[in-house]
């Protein structure tokens, strides 16, 4: 594929992903829809052998993006940083399954992960509203007054009942216990 | 749920964040940790007593410049770490140099000196508690630093550890450095990096069972 064309790809994702850490929900919504597809492209060949996993990691390495998007420095490539995480939620994947066949999956090759395009999603097996129900209230209230009905941090309090930081803390705590779970920890 | 609903859960209400967390999360670690190291050493030992007299040896400086220059190599080392690729380049070179200027400057204190000296410069005369207590006046900082890497996306976890221990070993030799009394090159290099190293391997231990995420 045309690298000049890949390297304008990029160049737009990542002032979408920068403009979204500065609080265009809007934007950072592009961001992730589009990367999501990049994302399913790439963990689909690296997992051809794993193809039920293949959304369940999608969705995984996305929380883990969002959870982690304080650590992307403007200054770095997006590639190179996606890549790694992406790389890194694999491998634990993988570790997860150690002893069974999965470890003869191209880990390190290079660094293509805008090259591909995967549109349509296969269906996650692990359910995120299923898990969501397993946090405890301070947690789960806050996500799904805010994140799921959309209600603002104020609405959410008045709503729940909770201080307007407690909702903030509560909605953070939650999608990294949601992370924690998704990885088998919880 | 569907990945479509997924992000579009992710990204509704996601409020600004700082990309300069990491700075932030390693500037606490350290401030609070360094007044907790400096602490437990004017309690636990107290400041050398010769300490007036001290500050004009050239070794004293040279003495707080080892630690120093491993912190700012380790520090360098534990922020790129804390970033998902990032690569350490040069950090790796800057956290070595000193290390390797303290030997040729040990190696040359040795050289002259005569054969019967040569003990008293290697071993001083608190070489066998010198490690222990720079280990323990690092733990402070130790804690905080895996508090402040855990916050961020280490994809190296041992690496990432033995970085943040490594920190925590340069601000203990610091705050020991102030109380110990041994001011030769030798000492410094086999004892002071010792001291240092703990507990990064502690870090690079640690690492693995506390930085996932």
């Amino acid at each position: 594929m045309n690298t000049d064309h890949l390297k304008a790809g990029e160049n737009r994702l990542r002032d979408q992903l920068v403009l979204g850490l500065a609080g265009d929900t809007q934007a950072y919504h592009t961001f992730l829809k589009e990367l999501s597809v990049h994302l399913r492209a790439f963990l689909k060949i690296r997992l051809a052998r794993l193809p039920d996993e293949v959304e369940d990691l999608v969705q995984e390495t996305l929380l883990a993006l969002h959870n982690q998007r304080h650590t992307y420095d403007p200054a770095q490539p997006l590639t190179a940083w996606v890549h790694a995480i992406a790389r890194y939620k694999m491998i634990d994947l993988l570790r997860r399954r150690a002893g069974r066949d999965a470890l003869h999956v191209p880990l390190d090759d290079a660094m293509e992960i805008f090259a591909g395009n995967a549109m349509e999603a296969c269906d996650a097996r692990r359910d995120v509203a299923r898990l969501l129900c397993c946090l405890p209230d301070t947690q789960r209230l806050p996500i799904e007054r805010m994140k799921l009905e959309g209600l603002s941090v104020v609405e959410t309090a008045r709503a729940t009942g909770m201080s307007e930081s407690a909702v903030k803390v509560g909605v953070h705590r939650g999608l990294k216990a949601l992370a924690a779970m998704m990885r088998g920890e919880m | 749920m569907k990945t479509d609903e997924f992000v579009a859960m992710l990204a509704r209400g996601a409020p600004a964040v700082d990309t300069r967390e990491a700075e932030r999360r390693y500037a606490l670690a350290l401030g609070w940790g360094a007044c907790g190291a400096v602490l437990l050493m004017a309690l636990w030992l107290g400041v050398r007593r010769d300490m007036s007299a001290a500050v004009w040896l050239p070794m004293f400086w040279v003495k707080l410049a080892f630690p120093a220059a491993v912190l700012a190599g380790a520090l360098l080392l534990a922020l790129r770490l804390s970033r998902p690729g990032v690569r350490m380049g040069r950090a790796l070179l800057w956290v070595s140099a000193p290390a390797v200027l303290m030997w040729l400057l040990a190696a040359a204190t040795l050289a002259v000196a005569s054969a019967d000296a040569r003990n008293t410069l290697i071993f001083g005369v608190s070489w066998t508690v010198c490690p222990f207590y720079i280990t323990t006046l690092s733990m402070p900082v130790w804690f905080a630093s895996l508090w402040a890497m855990k916050g961020l996306a280490p994809t190296q976890p041992a690496a990432a550890g033995a970085a943040a221990g490594l920190v925590a070993g340069a601000i203990g030799a610091l705050a020991y450095s102030l109380y110990c009394p041994e001011m030769a090159a030798p000492f410094l290099s086999i004892w002071y990096l010792l001291g240092m190293l703990i507990p990064a391997l502690m870090g690079a231990v640690a690492g693995p069972l506390l930085l996932r995420w």
